[in-house]
């Protein structure tokens, strides 16, 4: 986190030549470097009179202008951290303009992914906000003789209430900006009962732009002279061309000329994947291009993955002891005593993004220097990989973030800003790299494919006195080290080391398997086939004694603690367990919470239709889920409704919040209902959303109710925890319905759809 | 040499007939409203409409359009916003927004042809166009509220 820093002299520093570099929404603001000239780093904000921190600046007619720092993708933090710094600046809403930031490190953490961007970075934008108000209320209480104790703020102005005196923050901010900048110490932050904003929440900055077309994503990004290009890569990972013919590809009315793009040297990381790009004055004719490409591929050692027989060595795993990562008591010892034992595998196949924007970059290289325009949820890590696939300093790249159309963590991996560059600079003009849906559906870093294992005894009354649990999968650090196979404990702390459950005996395992696909982050990660696993075995368990699955689930949850995590490498989210401790309590508030609001035994259900719950903690939120559906004879799986109560401590943006959840429960269903990446050689086998079908209107919940708790704990995430415990409850709500346990998902296995 | 109406404005074009509208649109025209999203016709994102009916632009060829009028989003209102965009804002649908203008378009389509759709009938008309995001009970809702607001 970058500290407040009095940076109104930095501009002088950098000369302040270049206008505003960055995208403004519906304005198209770009910059042409010239030869030796610096790279537009500055802001608005910058160039505003008032200038306390990198965030803010507020301009003589009282314009206020805020930086957003993070990427908009539809979670609405470039509305909702805004939001915050304008809260405590008492300013008023309606004279905020936001500029979107650039990549760059002045801004402390711009990788808008792991739904941390409201916790890590409220206090920042509270401490932005108050720091221009306290030197506001300087400058005011100095222009009257009075001591600034005695003035306040209320909207937009500074006022004396003895005399009944008022001044506007525009006329104020340059007598302010002369001042020195507060301590941290100095500053005064709003009572909550004094919040304008905080908790009441707004719509999106950017709504009527998105309504009118006028919002522009990196697929709608131009420059002048630029050319579009695409891409045709390797079909297997690591694979490499051996011999290509364009002659064809170039006969295309509009095509330029074709390029090879060097394959990547192991590992992966965000490098491009190499191939054939074609270069073509429009998109068609590039897409028309590549298909009359002829190449011959060498495709190297993951030639022999088959995701089938994968699945089948995964389970092998899950069944022989594995690493133990936690664990409690001793599980050997009761299991050795027989009883009453269950067991089961639970498998969740690889899941591929399907943001609704395909990949898509622009860049142009030119002098030495890189500017690229992207759709990025990582603009530092853009620069990163552009400078390093060029051979320049990070510096010399200018990352320009454009609104993204849908991210889910695919867009925090930026190969494609990377081969945009590649591309610019060895055709030496602009660039544009188009991904169509069939590349990004076969050149995805995937979520990882997993299978649990689960086993448990039960002592009196179906409560287990020992718990065993392993899961396997290839993990996400295999995309930076070959030879990773272990979960790392940032993936094993997702729903499954942190498995809350009061247990006399536990042992939590992972075991080992080898990446054949690159592997990555996408919404709620890990804590989805580890909350599958959980969530159903609960579920199973207290079918299996004949128990109420709520009660069950409430007994297992146990009575309010705090989780000890001595003797188990647990990062919780990068938070300490001081400021975020793994309370039960709250755990246990929302599964009876949701209980109430649903009526949970209080509704009757016919034949064909059933109810499932389940409770899962995520990003630092916990949530309980429950899921009604109706299945017909035909299998049809119809979801009528869904309830949702989650505690993420101070919600910022209920608004935002409900959409968030509303929506983790559609993702949730495509992923229940058909999401699964295949391979065969080696090769994804899905292509589209004909084989990989994401859900639509008429198979999405038909209503979800979304319910919050009101806390004062400090803010937790909210784009991800939706979608593990929905995935659980709506197999648990089917098992209800038709006595089919669904235990490998897509539930397409079963008959289901 | 095609000859059309794009927004109200003659255009011709004489490059491969086989270019979808959507890339006419977007790549030779400027109009970045409409979205590419799938290319195939599968996810709606790039709903525009020809003759006044939602077609998908991607898999419709320019040969197919000559002589027809085209209304893309930037054309759909020519004062203010359109009662379906602004019942789009009332309701507060967007998350990422990429698909929406292709929603709003299929939805127009919907409701001019259909004053007061019930929910299976928005569902049928809506079904061509996926939101990733999940927005799916807000377009229902705001479909129903354009409704009200054009009655």
């Amino acid at each position: 986190m970058s500290a407040i820093e009095n940076v109104s002299r930095r501009r002088f520093l950098t000369g302040g030549i270049v206008a505003a570099g960055a995208l403004v929404l519906g304005v198209r603001y770009y910059s042409k470097l010239s030869p030796g000239a610096k790279l537009p780093q500055d802001t608005n904000a910058d160039h505003a009179t008032l200038h306390p921190s990198v965030y803010l600046g507020i301009e003589p007619d009282g314009t206020v202008w805020i930086v957003a720092s993070r990427s908009e993708m539809g979670t609405t933090s470039r509305t909702t951290l805004p939001l915050v710094v304008a809260d405590e600046l008492d300013a008023d809403w309606k004279r905020v303009k936001i500029e979107q930031a650039i990549g760059d490190k002045r801004y402390g953490d711009q990788n808008t992914d792991g739904s941390h961007s409201i916790r890590s970075f409220y206090d920042a934008m509270r401490q932005a906000g108050a720091t221009a108000r306290f030197m506001l209320i300087q400058a005011a209480a100095k222009q009257w003789g009075v001591p600034a104790t005695v003035c306040e703020t209320d909207l937009h102005v500074v006022v004396h209430r003895a005399t009944n005196r008022t001044a506007r923050y525009g006329e104020l901010a340059s007598a302010a900006a002369k001042l020195p900048v507060p301590s941290r110490e100095e500053l005064k932050l709003k009572p909550k009962t004094a919040w304008r904003y905080i908790g009441k929440g707004e719509v999106s900055y950017d709504l009527e732009a998105l309504v009118t077309g006028k919002a522009i994503y990196g697929m709608d990004a131009h420059v002048e002279g630029m050319v579009y290009a695409s891409v045709e890569r390797p079909p297997v990972l690591g694979g490499k061309v051996k011999s290509y013919d364009d002659k064809e590809a170039l006969k295309v009315a509009g095509v330029h000329q074709t390029v090879a793009i060097d394959p990547f040297t192991p590992p992966p990381a965000f490098q491009p994947l190499g191939g054939i790009a074609v270069i073509a004055d429009n998109t068609w004719a590039a897409l028309q291009g590549r298909k009359k490409l002829s190449i011959t591929w060498d495709n190297g050692p993951n030639e022999t993955y088959n995701s089938d027989a994968y699945k089948n060595e995964l389970r092998e795993s899950a069944h022989k002891p594995c690493k133990v990562v936690r664990t409690i008591g001793d599980v050997d010892a009761v299991f050795a005593n027989g009883g009453k034992t269950f067991e089961a595998d639970y498998y969740v196949p690889l899941l591929a993004h399907a943001a609704m924007e395909p990949l898509v970059a622009l860049a142009e290289f030119k002098d030495g220097k890189a500017t690229v325009w992207a759709p990025t949820q990582n603009p530092q890590g853009a620069q990163e990989i552009v400078a390093r696939e060029l051979g320049i300093p990070k510096e010399d790249v200018v990352c320009h973030v454009t609104l993204l159309g849908g991210g889910f963590g695919r867009k925090s991996k930026p190969d494609y800003v990377a081969e945009a560059a590649v591309l610019s600079k060895k055709v030496g003009r602009p660039v544009k790299v188009v991904w169509t849906r069939e590349d990004d559906i076969k050149f995805d870093y995937y979520n990882a494919v997993a299978s649990m294992y689960m086993k448990a005894t039960l002592g009196s009354g179906g409560k287990p006195t020992a718990w065993l649990q392993r899961s396997v999968f290839p993990p996400i650090p295999s995309i930076f080290d070959v030879n990773a196979v272990y979960g790392d404990p940032n993936h094993l702390q997702q729903g499954w080391t942190d498995i809350p459950y009061d247990l006399p005996n536990l042992r939590v395992e992972n075991g080992p398997a080898k990446a054949h696909v690159r592997i990555g982050w996408l919404r709620s990660v890990a804590n989805i086939y580890h909350g599958f696993a959980i969530q159903s075995f609960t579920d199973e368990l207290a079918h299996a004694t004949g128990r109420d699955p709520l009660e069950y689930l409430l007994d297992l949850i146990g009575a309010p603690r705090t989780i000890d995590f001595k003797g188990v490498d647990y990062p919780n989210y990068g938070a300490t367990l001081e400021a975020y401790p793994w309370e039960t309590g709250r755990l246990r508030h929302v599964t009876e919470m949701v209980a109430e609001k649903y009526g949970w035994g209080r509704r009757k259900h016919g034949k064909g239709t059933g109810v499932g719950i389940a409770a899962h903690k995520s990003f630092l939120t916990y949530v309980a889920t429950i899921v009604e559906v109706e299945v017909n004879d035909q299998g049809e799986v119809r979801i009528p409704r869904v309830d949702m109560a989650l505690d993420a401590g101070l919600v910022v943006n209920p608004e935002a919040t409900r959409a968030q959840f509303q929506g983790a429960a559609v993702f949730g269903t495509s992923v229940a209902r058909s999401g699964q990446i295949t391979a065969t050689k080696g090769a994804i086998d899905q292509s589209n959303f004909q084989d990989y079908p994401v859900a639509r209107i008429n198979e999405a919940p038909a209503q979800t109710n979304v319910y919050i708790v009101d806390s004062d704990a400090p803010p937790a995430g909210v784009g991800e925890p939706g979608v593990p415990p929905f995935i659980a409850a709506l197999c648990n709500a089917i098992f209800a319905a038709t006595g089919k346990r669904v235990r490998d998902l897509p539930i397409t296995n079963y008959g289901l759809s | 040499m095609i000859q059309l109406k794009v927004n109200g404005v003659e255009q011709s074009f004489n490059g491969d007939p086989e270019m979808p509208l959507l890339w006419y649109v977007r790549d030779i025209l400027g109009l970045t409203g409409s979205k590419f999203g799938c290319g195939v016709g599968l996810c709606g994102a790039c709903t525009v409409l020809v003759n006044g009916q939602a077609t998908r632009s991607c898999v419709a060829a320019m040969r197919d359009v000559a002589g027809k009028e085209v209304t893309t989003i930037e054309g759909l209102e020519k004062n203010g916003l359109h009662p379906v965009q602004k019942a789009w804002m009332q309701i507060n649908v967007p998350q990422c927004g990429y698909c929406q203008v292709g929603q709003i378009m299929q939805a127009v389509a919907l409701l001019n042809s259909k004053k007061k759709p019930t929910d299976h009938e928005i569902d049928e008309a809506m079904a061509g166009n996926i939101c990733r995001c999940g927005t799916y009970q807000r377009i229902r809702e705001a479909i129903k509220t354009a409704a009200e607001q054009m009655a």
